[in-house]
């Protein structure tokens, strides 16, 4: 149906309607634990939108270029998860060969993100909801700068609430969640902007 | 044996809290009270909210992690004394991708519909930390029986969380438990935020506040 949709729809829809965080959840574990100091969340934030764009890229291309030609698209999860991994380590290793200062400032976070759900969760949703080409590179740029976005505004809202004086049962997780509650409610404002299925 | 998540980069270890020195009940007791993956570890919470808008999808995601999780647990124990530890964690993924790919094949071919409502999630099982955690933290020190109780705990530990959710929200959002509605409820205007995103992070929000007050105060507790 929306296979007209232009990829740049998509790439708008990904950060504010479709936020792959806000409403699809995706990448909670590292928005959680992350987000407690503004460097650290930006630092994650590009890392993130880097590699999803790069992946959901070579996982469009090995789906449906080799996969599916030669029927064993049951092997999916496996080969995209592999994919992941062997390209954040690639990336890695060229970062460091070629530029030992954003290693330093990127180093730890590359780990990270093979374990990152949203990567994952970019790949898969790119097959389920069969974007083409060009639509696959917007939705994995979009839905990176949709998480980025999120973790950041998270980290500077946690700056503030170090502040606050909150009930000890409320401490930690759980504020955290209400205040992301909040958030999602209030990017739901931007539904009807553009639609993606 | 709190969560690690003081440390910026505690998720570099998801689930690295280890310690699990203890053996059957006890284990037991620690994978589904004391250290609940959910509430205290938070781990695995991207699926836990995800799929929570219906009872019945809360049901078959907590089946699946149990499935999961013994499922690998088990496997990493048999082989944790041939695997090299440099590649360990590749090994545990395909174990962990293995057992996925399992249930996700047997979903399509008898519940389509509800793979179809799961979507992506169960696919995502390979990165929720539940799973890689328990293998990495116990599973490789431990002997195959254990693991099993182990995996079984943290699974259950999931599963229960997933299904207490998944009635408040459906309850609250749709006025309907497993799809059957209640007359005594007839009066009730569902509230759709509670099916919707926002719900799921205000129910799972206000459990921990609950877990918290249930379990009383701990000195070791992160600070926000």
């Amino acid at each position: 149906m929306e296979h007209q949709t232009a990829a740049f729809i998509i790439v708008i829809a990904a950060i504010f309607t479709n936020n792959i965080l806000l409403s699809n959840f995706l990448g909670m574990c590292s928005f959680l634990v992350c987000s407690r100091q503004l460097e650290t969340a930006a630092g994650l934030g590009v890392a993130v939108t880097f590699v999803m764009t790069c992946t959901a890229t070579l996982n469009y291309a090995i789906y449906h270029w080799v996969l599916v030609p030669l029927h064993i698209d049951h092997l999916t999860f496996i080969v995209f998860i592999a994919v992941i991994a062997a390209f954040v380590q690639f990336v890695e290793m060229f970062v460091e060969r070629f530029s030992p200062k954003l290693y330093h400032a990127l180093g730890i976070f590359l780990p990270l993100i093979t374990v990152n759900c949203a990567i994952l969760g970019a790949s898969l949703f790119l097959v389920i909801r069969k974007y083409s080409f060009t639509q696959s590179i917007g939705f994995g740029f979009g839905a990176g700068v949709g998480w980025a976005l999120a973790i950041i505004l998270m980290a500077g809202l946690r700056k503030k609430m170090g502040y606050s004086n909150i009930p000890a049962p409320f401490q930690g997780v759980a504020t955290a969640m209400l205040v992301t509650g909040v958030m999602a409610m209030t990017f739901m404002g931007f539904a009807g902007m553009v639609s993606i299925q | 044996m709190a969560a690690d998540t003081a440390s910026p980069i505690g998720c570099a270890s998801c689930g690295g809290t280890g310690a699990c020195g203890g053996k059957g009940i006890q284990t037991l007791r620690e994978g589904v009270w004391t250290n609940n993956p959910i509430s205290i570890q938070v781990l695995g919470i991207c699926s836990a909210l995800a799929v929570t808008n219906r009872l019945a999808n809360a049901l078959v995601m907590g089946g699946a992690l149990i499935f999961v999780t013994v499922g690998s647990n088990l496997f990493v124990s048999l082989l944790r004394n041939v695997t090299p530890r440099r590649v360990r964690m590749i090994a545990e993924v395909a174990v962990i991708a293995t057992f996925v790919i399992v249930f996700d094949q047997f979903l399509k071919a008898f519940y389509w519909d509800m793979s179809k409502q799961l979507g992506p999630y169960v696919g995502l099982i390979i990165t929720n930390c539940i799973v890689m955690g328990r293998a990495e933290a116990f599973a490789l020190q431990n002997p195959p029986l254990v693991s099993i109780v182990d995996g079984f705990a943290n699974g259950l530990g999931y599963a229960i969380v997933l299904a207490l959710i998944g009635v408040v929200r459906e309850l609250l959002g749709a006025g309907t438990l497993l799809g059957y509605s209640f007359g005594a409820l007839s009066w009730y205007t569902p509230n759709q935020v509670m099916v919707l995103a926002p719900g799921a992070f205000f129910t799972l929000g206000f459990l921990i506040a609950l877990y918290n007050v249930l379990r009383g105060p701990q000195p070791e507790d992160a600070k926000p």
